[in-house]
């Protein structure tokens, strides 16, 4: 009880950074993106109307308060461009997150029963990539799948297709791009579970008559649960919101959200309505974390 | 014991590597037995019980299950179950799924699962803590699910590894005791591995005693303790003393031994004259201040030079007269401020003729 009050002033001041910073540079950029979103939009600098004049005391307020609208939010819902380029990125994460899971799922199980000696290496082989730019391993999948490029001309090498496919500008180099950067993310938390896993349950199993892919699927993969969903989670958010990959390697027919926002901000110079479209998009991903952080809770 | 084994291994052999984990092995185990497998660590006693399971393969020889060979017979088709030493009770499921995991995998109509699981749950006295998960319980409520998930197949042959190491001492013996009672009620073939001579002893119907791959000694537990049939045995399984000597003469009816000036007389036969060695338990030897009326050849004078107090028993430690130290233990029947003997004074000590085990090379 008494506790808070007996810590001494330097370890309150620690506790104090992680909210400070929170505050600081999450929730007062927060605010300000959901003020704009409830401004109209003008020729001007900032592009924005109401700006809060604070030299006009409580009359002033009361003129800003006034002055916010929810059209934004009417605009996002009335236009189906942005109806369409939500669903499209919910259904672009959905479907990666379900691949990634499906090869990162053996991957890390192989890790995870790999040699001890061996585990380190493997690892660091899986986390390799990040030591190059995101950017440039991008840039490098346009080199693979562009007309002339390593696919096409390994395919055709091998005689499986006789004329190039095309392959940028399509939703299976978005998938592949998302894939292949995202592929670390769910390898990692996977591999953290299933690594703690103990070789004994497994045994357990079968001596109670389970044959090992029963044992699968009612001991390794329940008890892996919290890997599944801290990938599912760590990847599915990030790749809503996902740009550059979908900007370089899909094509425009297809925006996803986060092309759409780019677009409004700096295409259309419309803050406001960008604005809201990023508030959605936070509305949107927040309640899958806390089911997720609830589950957690609940697990411990 | 004509009746047909109901676990045969068969010369069975196992390496790791360099390392003959079980070298040789021939041993029958009958239905009904409480049969303990009993030796120091390394000695393979669990790779054994593991080759019965199915999670090791032998290298050479059969095991036969009740007249099947169960060689290239998968573990979760074997009719056996084991406990684990870890327990490895799945953390996800509660007490009853874990004990329903079994039956389930036989796919029962779910009336016949629900009724198993409650008979093996009031069977260990689960019944309250069915909805909990495991790590809601206490160690001794973990070892009882263990038991009961083990036992819910009704197993041709309960495997036990080291069931109850990771109990403390008090629930330990508690339970020792009613792993017994339940296998009699039960009248399921038990196979328990362990590393604990009392509890092998108080459990098993037989003990096979294993020491570096090899089985050294299959007995009773009697007679595993006293008539032990090596120098090994004999110091493995209790406290004892070994005394090295000669074998002088050999009689129709008794042999005389001799270690330096200390001379006894035993009634083997069958043994001819050489080295050997005498074991002799210290509970069988008696102490006094006296010298015995019938003592004759079994006996030998000598001072206290240290005396351990154990509780419910004390052991002396005695210099005899030829310089060879003995221990007796006696029971301390009276307080501890009514026993007369003390350090430094000059005792008798005295066994029965029959009480020492003469030990051949």
């Amino acid at each position: 009880m008494n506790d808070t009050q007996q810590r001494d002033p330097l370890t309150r001041a620690a506790i104090l950074v992680p909210y400070a910073w929170l505050i600081a540079f999450f929730l007062l950029p927060f605010l300000i993106v959901l003020k704009i979103s409830f401004s109209q939009t003008t020729i001007a600098q900032p592009p924005y109307t109401p700006l809060m004049d604070v030299a006009a005391g409580w009359e002033g307020l009361k003129e800003f308060f006034a002055a916010l609208s929810a059209e934004n939010y009417a605009t996002l819902l009335s236009d189906s461009l942005y109806v369409w380029s939500y669903l499209k990125s919910l259904q672009v994460a959905t479907i990666s997150t379900i691949i990634l899971l499906l090869i990162a799922y053996p991957v890390a199980y192989a890790l995870a029963r790999a040699p001890r000696r061996w585990q380190g290496v493997l690892v660091l082989l899986v986390i390799l990539p990040f030591w190059t730019s995101f950017l440039i391993r991008v840039y490098a999948w346009i080199n693979i799948l562009q007309h002339d490029g390593l696919l096409n001309q390994a395919l055709i090498a091998l005689r499986i297709i006789d004329v190039p496919v095309t392959w940028l500008a399509t939703d299976t180099a978005v998938y592949l791009g998302i894939v292949y950067s995202y592929f670390p993310f769910m390898v990692l938390p996977l591999f953290a579970a299933l690594e703690k896993m103990n070789d004994t349950l497994l045994e357990a199993a079968a001596d109670l008559g389970s044959p090992p892919w029963r044992t699968f699927f009612q001991v390794t993969v329940p008890l892996s649960l919290p890997g599944i969903a801290a990938g599912s989670l760590l990847c599915f958010i990030p790749i809503v919101g996902e740009f550059v990959i979908p900007d370089l390697l899909g094509s425009s027919s297809t925006a996803m959200i986060g092309q759409t926002l780019w677009i409004e901000f700096f295409g259309n110079r419309d803050w406001p309505v960008a604005s809201a479209l990023a508030v959605v998009l936070l509305a949107v991903l927040v309640p899958p974390v806390l089911i997720y952080r609830r589950r957690e809770a609940g697990a411990r | 014991m004509a009746a047909r084994p109901i676990v045969a291994f068969d010369n069975i052999t196992k390496r790791f590597g360099d390392f003959t984990a079980v070298d040789g092995i021939t041993l029958d185990i009958f239905a009904r037995e409480f049969f303990a497998l009993l030796g120091p660590s390394g000695c393979g006693k669990t790779t054994l019980l593991r080759m019965l399971a199915g999670f090791e393969q032998p290298d050479a020889g059969r095991v036969v299950l009740d007249g099947e060979d169960l060689a290239g017979v998968p573990p979760y088709r074997r009719p056996v179950n084991m406990m684990f030493q870890s327990y490895a009770l799945f953390p996800h499921m509660t007490v009853a799924g874990n004990v329903a995991f079994g039956v389930k995998q036989d796919g029962l109509p779910k009336a016949e699962i629900a009724a198993r699981v409650d008979e093996m749950l009031g069977l260990v006295q689960l019944r309250p803590l069915a909805a909990r998960k495991p790590d809601q319980l206490s160690g001794g409520q973990r070892q009882r699910v263990a038991l009961a998930r083990s036992l819910a197949k009704r197993p041709k042959v309960l495997l036990l590894d080291e069931p109850l190491a990771a109990l403390d001492r008090k629930l330990r013996e508690e339970t020792r005791f009613e792993l017994k009672e339940l296998q009699r009620r039960l009248e399921t073939t038990f196979v328990i591995v362990t590393h604990d001579q009392d509890e092998a002893m108080t459990v098993a119907d037989r003990i096979a005693v294993m020491n570096g791959g090899n089985l050294v000694q299959v007995g009773t537990p009697a007679a595993v303790y006293e008539r032990p049939n090596s120098r090994w045995v004999a110091g493995f399984l209790g406290d004892v003393n070994l005394i090295e000597g000669q074998v002088t003469e050999v009689y129709p009816s008794f042999v005389t031994f001799m270690n330096g000036a200390l001379r006894l007389r035993l009634p083997d036969h069958d043994i001819a004259p050489g080295a050997a060695a005498v074991a002799l338990r210290p509970e069988k030897i008696g102490i006094a201040h006296e010298m015995p009326q019938d003592m004759a050849e079994n006996g030998a004078a000598g001072i206290v030079t240290d005396i351990g107090y154990l509780g419910t028993m004390s052991v002396y430690k005695v210099k005899i007269d030829s310089g060879l130290v003995l221990k007796a233990a006696v029971m301390n029947a009276q307080r501890q401020s009514a026993q007369t003997i003390h350090v430094n004074e000059r005792v008798w000590l005295s066994w029965a003729p029959d009480a020492g085990v003469l030990l051949g090379e």
